[in-house]
């Protein structure tokens, strides 16, 4: 044995088993909640509890698949295909939303339709308006949550139009098909599998979503979790409920697995080299601007707006020790989590390098689970046997009091769990980009093993890694829901603030932190903004 | 059928297009043959529609499709295009490909005329299978059925068996034609590869710079080319200086050849403007000289290049001209010898210096 780790061929497993470990226990531990039912919270909450979520979460999936599907398909075919006055502005400030949390863009529109809000002053003086339609809705949560996450549909679909290139319509219409109608028979049908990868990623993200629903007093899953952790301090009945929402997500999990195996037509055609648009005139043209300019201004220029004049207002006052000292805890969370996992991003995607086959394929697939997993269902599924090894450890040692839960520990292995894909994405994308050949000229020069990973592949490495560390850097800062659950008492992040500002209803002071956010979250967007041009232009 | 009239085009300051002249009878298959970048596929384009025309004209059966201000949108020309890479819809079986233009045919009636194409197009086999599960060949087979299938005034074919294999090239090139003369269908394709044009069309035009420089049989524009240009593009030759005798007789180094002179040189029934003496070059091409191992000519083997059934032979004369020549193959000769030659000339093809 030793001698098969001195010479590597365990070694790629050694480690990456650990990192699938991360991962596969939580879920595990979850799913062990629904293979032994506490018959008596199972009763409760199957008569008080889950008919409300199960029909909530249904409206929710429903509704908002259906908003990012109309929003996202649209805007994509319109900035892919057409052009009209401001196309090129909107083809990536469509994209800006992706940096508001959908937490942030919810208090904003929350408190813009507050009785004491500006929307609602100026509607009641000017116009003598006094009613409102309810935004505290199904209907809100659904129009709220569309607009922060339509980007994810635009992106791909908007990628698979740009794929299909111009010829596949040309080709439609030298068959007698008008432009419109070749829109119908080819371009959607043929992007079907881009829009669906992007709507299922919108749905994960739906039913993942901690901090908007429980701004909007919407009863999900997740809220379901926290309440029962948090305010009845039942954790079994927390992780009935995580069982339940996990068997939701692995559904959605599934199909984008197969979909993304099964996606084999859109590479078959090759791009078209003069990408000539459908020029848009007279009411196209107006209508095109005035669809992408409200879904912009709703989706990010007001809310955007809203919050940097609250949280000027709020500044003077605000900004102090406590506030400096939320931002700290925040910088030092998602930098210590963004180092880490990068690290073991880099560490997975070597494994599987020097490893590759089936069995770790399927190892790598488990490890990156965990963008699927809702944070408040890992926050569970990595609580519960967190507690276990402290009760071991008190017990065995006589210790007092917790050792590990409520440590920084317990959350940036969380974080781990919950980003690697994050992360694991450009790094296995850059190592895939380094030939064998250079692998091979490297050795052949007498630099291998770790040597040529420091080396040859780090070096070239650099910039995926540098991309996967500030990805990951920012979904932390944003996240929520772990962050909430499992944060040590007292140690409270920019986005707990949020949360906590959100929840009494003072939106100005709610705005400062999440100004901070907002601002910091605009540098991965222009990464991507980046990138998708890149890709477009080559 | 179709007519080109003073067609230009210009991208910015770039001038794609510079007065193009064609005219295509019905039933005929034209050929736009040049190096790329000669603006052969705009031409294409803009006959199929996707480009707006800016000066002259395109007449499709006696009607204006575009010019004069006049802008007939593709879907409405019914002119059929088969594309370089097919452009087959991937989401589409093969039957669904075929009968995708076919709108205002239903049911029984769909089926029986994507039935007749594909049995035209010899795959009714595969109607079920989809565009990525098929060759090359067969997707470039599809892409013709589809274009074919509602019955186009016009079949436009951009390079249509540049993405396939040499060997697969010919055979399917034969293939198609037969499958076009079949039909009736008037055609006009555009390639940068003249084995392709000459065994696909009727017509050939050779443009260069926007221009076509000749739109002849692929019999003339080989034997008696209009300009440098063309009898450089076409086919091997080379060119040696000669001096013109007479309106009839011009004298190269091999010895005097006989015959009209053409090309530019000649100007209105016989040489004008050369006159006794005037310098020239003459077009020698492969097939012009003869190995002949009694002649007294004699000529040094520079290089050779084996081509199975025959050689192809670079030959240096006494006098330190080029010549290439085609040689049966079992007259293996080493590089240096010295072989017998002379001339066959048919067609005397002069360019004035």
């Amino acid at each position: 044995m030793p001698g098969l780790i001195a010479s590597g061929r365990l070694a790629p497993w050694l480690a990456a088993a650990p990192i699938a470990l991360l991962t596969a226990v939580p879920v595990l531990v979850v799913l062990s909640a629904l293979a032994h039912p506490d018959q008596e919270i199972w009763d409760h909450l199957w008569r008080f509890v889950l008919p409300e979520l199960l029909v909530n979460t249904l409206w929710l999936v429903l509704g908002v698949g259906l908003g990012v599907t109309l929003l996202g398909v649209s805007l994509a075919w319109l900035t892919a295909a057409c052009e009209y006055p401001g196309r090129r502005f909107f083809a990536w400030a469509l994209l800006l939303p992706l940096a508001l949390p959908a937490y942030v863009t919810a208090f904003v529109w929350l408190g813009l339709f507050d009785f004491t809000g500006p929307l609602a002053t100026w509607l009641r003086e000017g116009h003598g308006i006094m009613q409102l339609p309810p935004i505290r809705s199904r209907g809100g949560v659904i129009l709220v949550m569309s607009l922060a996450l339509y980007p994810y549909v635009y992106l791909t679909a908007r990628a698979a139009f740009q794929g299909q290139g111009r010829r596949l319509l040309e080709a439609a219409q030298s068959l007698g098909e008008s432009p419109w109608r070749a829109f119908w028979r080819v371009a959607l049908p043929m992007a079907r599998p881009g829009i669906a990868a992007g709507l299922l990623l919108a749905i994960m993200e739906t039913l993942a979503d901690f901090g908007t629903v429980s701004v909007f007093n919407y009863n999900t899953f997740t809220t379901a979790i926290y309440k029962a952790w948090f305010s009845l301090f039942s954790l079994p009945a927390a992780a009935q409920l995580a069982s339940v929402l996990i068997f939701f997500v692995f559904v959605v999990a599934l199909l984008e697995y197969q979909l993304r195996a099964s996606r084999n037509y859109a590479a078959s055609t090759r791009a078209a080299a003069t990408p000539t648009r459908i020029r848009l005139g007279g009411w196209g043209a107006a209508l095109a601007t005035g669809w992408s300019a409200l879904v912009f201004g709703l989706a990010f220029a007001l809310p955007m707006w809203q919050i940097l004049d609250w949280a000027a207002g709020v500044f003077a006052s605000d900004f102090d020790a406590r506030y400096l000292e939320f931002a700290w805890h925040t910088l030092l969370l998602a930098g210590l989590g963004a180092v880490l996992v990068g690290g073991l991003a880099l560490v997975l995607g070597y494994a599987q390098r020097l490893r590759p086959g089936a069995a770790m394929r399927v190892t790598a697939r488990v490890a990156t689970l965990g963008y699927a997993l809702p944070g408040a269902v890992l926050a569970v599924g990595i609580f519960i046997p967190v507690a276990w090894l402290d009760n071991q450890l008190i017990e065995r040692l006589s210790l007092d009091g917790q050792v590990l839960g409520g440590t920084l520990l317990v959350m940036l292995l969380a974080y781990c769990a919950r980003f690697l894909a994050v992360s694991h994405g450009p790094v296995d994308a850059g190592l895939a980009r380094i030939s064998r050949g250079i692998d091979e000229a490297s050795q052949s020069l007498g630099v291998a093993g770790a040597r040529r990973l420091w080396r040859v592949h780090l070096p070239m490495l650099r910039v995926s890694l540098l991309g996967a560390a500030a990805l990951t850097f920012v979904d932390i800062m944003k996240e929520l829901p772990i962050t909430l659950m499992t944060r040590p008492f007292g140690w409270d992040t920019l986005a707990v603030r949020v949360f906590e500002m959100t929840s009494e209803g003072e939106w100005e002071r709610a705005a400062l932190p999440a100004a901070a956010i907002a601002i910091v979250g605009l540098l991965p967007v222009f990464l991507l903004i980046r990138h998708a041009d890149h890709h477009a232009h080559t | 059928m179709l007519i080109l009239e003073n067609v230009a085009q210009s991208y910015g300051t770039k001038q794609v297009l510079k007065g193009v002249n064609l005219q295509l009878k019905a039933g005929q298959i034209g050929c736009l043959l040049g190096p790329s970048g000669c603006g052969k596929t705009t031409a294409l384009r803009l006959i199929a529609g996707f480009e707006r025309l800016r000066e002259g004209t395109i007449f499709l059966d006696g009607e204006t499709v575009a010019g004069a201000g006049a802008h007939l949108p593709p879907e409405r020309r019914r002119v059929g295009l088969v594309f370089q890479d097919f452009a087959l819809f991937p989401h589409l079986d093969v039957a669904a490909n075929v009968g995708f233009g076919l709108r205002h045919l239903k049911g029984a009636d769909l089926r029986q005329r994507v039935r007749e194409m594909l049995d035209l197009v010899g795959l009714a086999g595969e109607a079920g299978a989809f565009p990525h599960q098929l060759s090359g060949g067969q997707q470039q087979r599809v892409a013709l059925a589809r274009a074919l299938a509602p019955r186009p005034r016009l079949l436009l074919l951009d390079e249509p068996f540049s993405s396939l294999d040499v060997e697969l090239r010919e055979k399917l090139s034969l293939e198609v034609r037969d499958i076009l003369n079949q039909e009736g269908i008037t055609a006009l394709l555009v390639t940068h590869d003249q084995h392709e044009a000459f065994a696909m069309a009727d017509r050939v035009g050779i443009m260069n710079q926007g221009v076509i420089q000749q739109w002849d049989t692929p019999y003339n524009l080989y034997h008696q080319p209009a300009n440098r240009f063309v009898a450089d593009f076409v086919g091997q030759g080379v060119l040696l200086p000669g001096k013109v005798i007479n309106s009839r007789q011009v004298e190269i180094e091999l010895g005097v050849l006989e015959g009209r002179i053409p090309g530019e040189c000649d100007a209105e029934g016989g040489c004008a403007k050369c006159d006794k003496g005037c310098m020239v070059d003459v077009l020698i091409r492969p097939d012009d000289i003869l190995h002949d191992d009694a002649s007294p000519l004699l000529a040094t083997v520079e290089r050779k290049a084996f081509r199975g059934a025959e050689f192809l032979y670079t030959l240096r004369l006494p006098q330190g001209g080029r010549v290439q020549v085609l040689v049966p193959s079992h007259h293996n000769h080493a590089i240096g010898e010295g072989i017998g030659i002379r001339l066959d000339v048919d067609h005397v093809v002069a360019f004035r210096r």
